[in-house]
């Protein structure tokens, strides 16, 4: 079968809407097109069942007991942003603590920075040259003052999964509150609140086949009963956490999407390794030269991060141009500033310049992954005969002992 | 990023990539940037006795623009003597590629890479005069030089 162009390889930026989820939402803008919180009509009343139902779904997905720990967001930007300031401004009597590490997505980092600003002590604790943090380092960043850790479930760039589990285990000991940016994770690798003790997590849809434009914040209610300061005034709406009227359709497509991930993960994630595994073997059988970043083990199936020495980022981009992926070279970003989290792991400017993210997911087929990996071999031969770097790396000349005009 | 269709066709389809002998006096080589920031260039030229470019090649580890701008490059270098392919300057590459502004340093570091080619080739032409009389210098590591052009350097912080 010949595959069709362009591919998509980059399910950790976003992914399609499933036309299952699709089908649920479409009712939903048009003849059940009602306000969730109407009360006094049916249009009302069979949006809120909607919406309930979707709870329902999403809390299963977490394993959590009742729908009416979710509030509902535009996402997880903002659902990072109501747990970090949500929490600091309600506990601000308790302590101004705050653990974190340094490979958090940007909506949890800015928000440190902004409650630095105000005030907080942020601790970023460092991750392992494996991309993984160890919850001893967590525990030793601990003082009286801490009230809250924050550390997702699965990294974005490099799908490193964290050990919430043995760091749920810490913060329960130590009565503070665990938050989890669990977005990467979802539908992907095992989770619940109840083994990993987390107290709030964060949820995007359009990171598991669900609209863009929606997440959510579960935010536990007994043992114990988190409480928040609400970071949007308005109707009250989510029992006064988020208020906004809710967007149904998006909510609908959320809740199945959720029952989805639910139902397909297993068979999904065991495809999505396979394919991922497939892929890495196809490049690095074909190249020397080729580094995983991130450790394998600890790892969403269907991230690869690899970074290809001697050829830079953007140059990879453009060569393989059939296909959608990302990388942590500066010359991609708007900042010119190569991967923070490739760096907080230690993996020099070089090959962080030289890095890229492809992202498996659900309707990657096998015939896409022979084509990419093929591709990807052809392609970086072709921009190392163009390198100087490989030319030199290859007449035996160590690179780190010629000196460079650094700019 | 968004390229012109004179990038993607240097990128495309470069022209002149390879390498000339480094060993010989006809030949200059300049290597600028560094691994670290995402570019490196290397640019050399074959000098005829009358003084012209007669050939030029380069190999060039760095994004989009980078190849395309050091590509151009030994496009323009053939058939001008030293002093005029000293007349290049990073705007007119840039203005030839359209070059995005977060790009122009791309085209900066193409303009050191000719200039520290020259640089070379007449360092080159000193010593071998030097090697009639007797103190010949050795031959150095390899070393990226410095940008030849104070200015130059200046454009390259600010941008990026
Ligand atoms: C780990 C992680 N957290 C948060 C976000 C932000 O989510 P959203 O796009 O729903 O605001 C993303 C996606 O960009 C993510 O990958």
């Amino acid at each position: 079968m010949a595959v069709k162009l362009p591919i998509y390889m980059d399910y950790n930026a976003t992914t399609p809407v499933d036309p299952r989820v699709l089908e649920d939402m479409l009712p939903y803008f048009t003849e059940k097109f009602g306000n969730a919180a109407s009360r006094s009509h049916s249009f009302g009343w069979t949006a809120d069942e909607a919406v309930n139902a979707a709870r329902e779904r999403i809390a299963h997905l977490i394993g959590a007991e009742s729908g009416n720990e979710i509030v509902i967001t535009s996402g997880a930007t903002e659902s990072n942003n109501l747990a970090l300031k949500g929490v600091a401004e309600f506990y601000k009597d308790k302590g101004n603590h705050i653990i974190t590490t340094t490979i958090e997505h940007k909506a949890v980092l800015d928000t440190c920075k902004r409650l630095e600003k105000q005030g907080c002590q942020v601790t970023y604790v460092a991750v392992g040259k494996d991309g993984v943090v160890d919850p001893e380092d967590i525990r030793k960043a601990m003082t009286d003052k801490t009230i809250l850790v924050s550390v997702m479930l699965a990294n974005n760039e490099i799908g490193t999964v964290q050990p919430i589990a043995e760091i749920g285990k810490i913060t329960r000991e130590k009565g503070v509150l665990l938050h989890t940016d669990a977005v990467q994770g979802l539908g992907k690798v095992p989770f619940d609140v109840t083994s990993t003790n987390a107290d709030l997590v964060s949820m995007s849809a359009h990171k598991m086949y669900g609209p863009k434009g929606v997440g959510a914040l579960w935010v536990r209610r007994s043992k114990p009963r988190v409480r928040l300061v609400a970071q949007m005034d308005g109707g009250g709406h989510e029992r006064g956490m988020r208020s906004g009227t809710l967007n149904v359709p998006s909510i609908v497509g959320f809740g199945k999407a959720a029952e989805l991930a639910v139902l397909e993960r297993p068979a999904e994630a065991a495809r999505t390794r396979a394919q991922r595994e497939r892929l890495r073997t196809i490049i690095q059988d074909g190249l020397d030269q080729v580094f995983v970043n991130g450790s394998l083990e600890h790892r969403l199936p269907g991230n690869l991060n690899l970074s290809f020495a001697f050829v830079e980022g953007e140059a990879i981009i453009m060569a393989i141009k059939d296909v959608a992926v990302s990388s942590g070279s500066a010359c991609t970003s708007a900042s010119l500033e190569p991967s923070y989290v490739l760096k907080a792991m230690g993996v020099g400017d070089e090959l962080a310049h030289s890095s890229i993210r492809f992202g498996i997911g659900r309707f990657t087929t096998d015939e896409e992954v022979e084509y990419v990996g093929k591709l990807v071999v052809e392609k970086i031969k072709g921009l190392r005969e163009m390198s100087p770097l490989y030319e030199m790396y290859k007449e035996g000349i160590d690179l780190k002992s010629v000196s460079w005009s650094a700019h | 990023m968004a390229y012109s269709d004179k990038v993607i066709d240097h990128y495309e389809n470069p022209r002149n990539v390879g390498a000339l002998d480094k060993g010989d006096e006809q030949v200059g080589t300049g290597l600028v940037g560094a691994p670290a920031c995402g570019d490196v260039m290397r640019l050399q030229i074959k000098v005829n006795d009358d003084g012209v470019i007669q050939d030029a090649k380069f190999k060039t580890f760095g994004c989009g623009s980078a190849i395309a701008s050091s590509s151009l490059a030994t496009e323009w270098l053939k058939g001008r003597t030293l002093d005029q392919a000293l007349e290049i300057r990073n705007r007119d590459i840039a203005s030839e590629l359209n070059l995005p502004p977060v790009k122009i340093h791309c085209s900066v570091l193409a303009e050191d890479a000719i200039k520290s080619a020259i640089e070379d080739f007449r360092r080159k032409q000193a010593a071998k005069r030097a090697i009639s009389q007797p103190e010949a210098k050795p031959a150095e590591p390899p070393q990226a030089s410095k940008p030849a052009d104070p200015a130059a350097e200046q454009a390259r912080v600010s941008e990026g």
